[in-house]
Formats: structure tokens, C-alpha cells, sequence
């Protein structure tokens, strides 16, 4: 569903935290839509928007739905780079292993399984965001 | 230029939708073209024709449909984000067995590929949220 073979660098950056607003439930509708547009996706998470991709979420306590499981899935939407700011996570006294393990496969690597997600300081992301066609924050 | 705008907050509470609005009338007069306005998240309530401002307020919903009928704009509101929050066309209210529906003229409902789609045939993309 390629349109007349426009290929963008399109970034989501997802500035919030998963649960308090919609925001990161209805940008990752967007991004599992996207994925049909056969784009050059990446996805940036900044800010409180880091604590979306920490492990072990549970929302038993505010009866809302835990949809984090879908960011592992997002390898299968053909997602292969995942940002995560370096800073946002210091600033929350996170670090890498305190979030889930986001991989894909890659078809021309004989399907091995890689990570996508990769910590990046804000300069190589404001480089990173310079190089984008379409930024979308959330 | 072709531009493409996108909404991610309703009307009054934030000042996002004043100034996409703000902005799309800017373009227009300059001569640019506006591929689409997508309204997402509570950007919807955008589009609810059921608005009742104070008479000495600005009436957001009705500017943007003044704006679509003088410009032929396409206002598209997300079904998703839509049927969340109440904003139901003729077709959906009656698929959802709902007594009324409240989309004001110039906006239709739809997916969110339009968004998608906007973004690949714009050439730029700009976002007015919180």
C-alpha cells in the first residue's frame, strides 16, 4: 500500500507516559497502521514517554488496558529502529534493562533475531529527527 | 507548498485547534495548498456540530467548516479516536445503534491512513498539540 511509491523517513516521537492520557495508546494505533505504508519508520521515545516501553507494567490497579505487550510486536510490523533518549531515562533513574526487549527479524540475515531499540543521547537525536521527512509527536 | 495539519486537541481547552486554524487560513492566503487537516486524539471534538459558545466567544467548529466550504478543505476526523468520544456520522450512529449523530458540515470520518497518507503527500506535516 505503498503511495505511487513515495518512500518517507518518518519518525513517532512519543513525548508521554503510557497510562494518565491516551497519547501513547493512539500513537501506536498509528504507528500499527502506518506499517501499511511500507514507510522507512522509526519510533523515539523521550521524556516521560520512556516509561512506555518499561517492563513488567501492570495495570490491575487503574482497570485500564495494559497494551504494552504491543511494542514487542512492533518487529512484526517491519519497526526496526526504536530510539530511546538517553537523558529522559537518567533524569527518571531508568537505564536499558529496566525496559522490554524490542527485536525484529531480519529477512535478509537469514531471519536472526536483532534489537531494534537503541539508547542515543539527545544530540544524535536531534540529528537523527534532522534527517526525518514527516516527525509526528504524541 | 502543500501542507498537510494535523489536530491533537479539542476545542478551548487547549489553543492547538485556534492556531491550526490560524495557520491554515495564513496558508491559504499566501497561496499554499492544504492537502488535509486530520484530527486526532480530542482533536475530534473539533468536529462536533452541537457546540454552544458564549455569542461574544469565537465559534471554533463553525470557522473550520466556514474555512472547508470556502477552500474545499478536507477535514477527516479518525474513527477511532471518534467513536470513543462520541462523535458519531449518520452511518456510524446508525451501525452502533445510536439515537443521533453530531458531525458538523465539512468534516467527514475516516482512518487513519488519511493521516498516514497526508504525511507521504504533503510536503510538510505540522502538528498543533499540547
Amino acid at each position: 500500500m505503498s503511495e505511487e511509491g513515495i518512500v518517507k523517513k518518518l519518525m513517532y516521537v512519543n513525548r508521554k507516559a503510557p497510562y494518565g492520557t491516551i497519547y501513547a495508546l493512539e500513537s501506536l494505533e498509528v504507528v500499527l497502521i502506518g506499517a501499511a505504508f511500507d514507510q522507512q519508520v522509526s519510533l523515539a521515545f523521550v521524556d516521560d514517554g520512556v516509561y512506555q516501553l518499561t517492563r513488567s507494567q501492570n495495570t490491575d490497579g487503574i482497570g485500564m488496558k495494559n497494551f504494552s505487550p504491543t511494542y514487542a510486536a512492533l518487529g512484526d510490523y517491519d519497526v526496526r529502529h526504536i530510539y530511546v533518549e538517553r537523558e529522559s531515562l537518567e533524569a527518571r533513574g531508568l537505564t536499558v534493562e529496566d525496559l522490554m526487549p524490542l527485536t525484529y527479524e531480519d529477512e535478509d540475515d537469514d531471519w536472526a533475531e536483532k534489537e531494534s531499540l537503541r539508547v542515543v543521547d539527545s544530540s544524535e537525536l536531534a540529528t537523527l529527527m534532522g534527517e526525518q521527512d514527516v516527525v509526528l509527536s504524541f | 507548498m502543500k501542507f498537510g495539519i494535523l489536530v491533537n486537541e479539542g476545542p478551548y481547552q487547549h489553543q492547538a485547534s485556534d492556531s491550526a486554524y490560524q495557520f491554515a487560513q495564513a496558508a491559504l492566503t499566501a497561496g499554499h495548498e492544504i492537502y488535509r487537516v486530520f484530527f486526532y486524539h480530542d482533536g475530534v471534538n473539533n468536529g462536533t456540530r452541537l457546540t454552544v459558545p458564549p455569542q461574544d466567544d469565537r465559534n471554533v467548529v463553525d470557522r473550520w467548516s466556514e474555512l472547508a466550504e470556502k477552500h474545499d478543505l478536507d477535514l477527516v476526523l479518525c474513527v477511532a479516536a471518534a467513536q470513543r468520544r462520541g462523535l458519531l456520522d449518520a452511518d456510524e450512529a446508525q451501525r452502533h445503534g445510536k439515537d443521533a449523530d453530531n458531525i458538523a458540515p465539512g468534516f467527514r470520518i475516516s482512518g487513519l491512513g488519511q493521516l498516514i497518507e497526508a504525511a507521504i503527500q504533503s510536503d510538510r506535516l505540522v502538528t498543533f498539540g499540547d
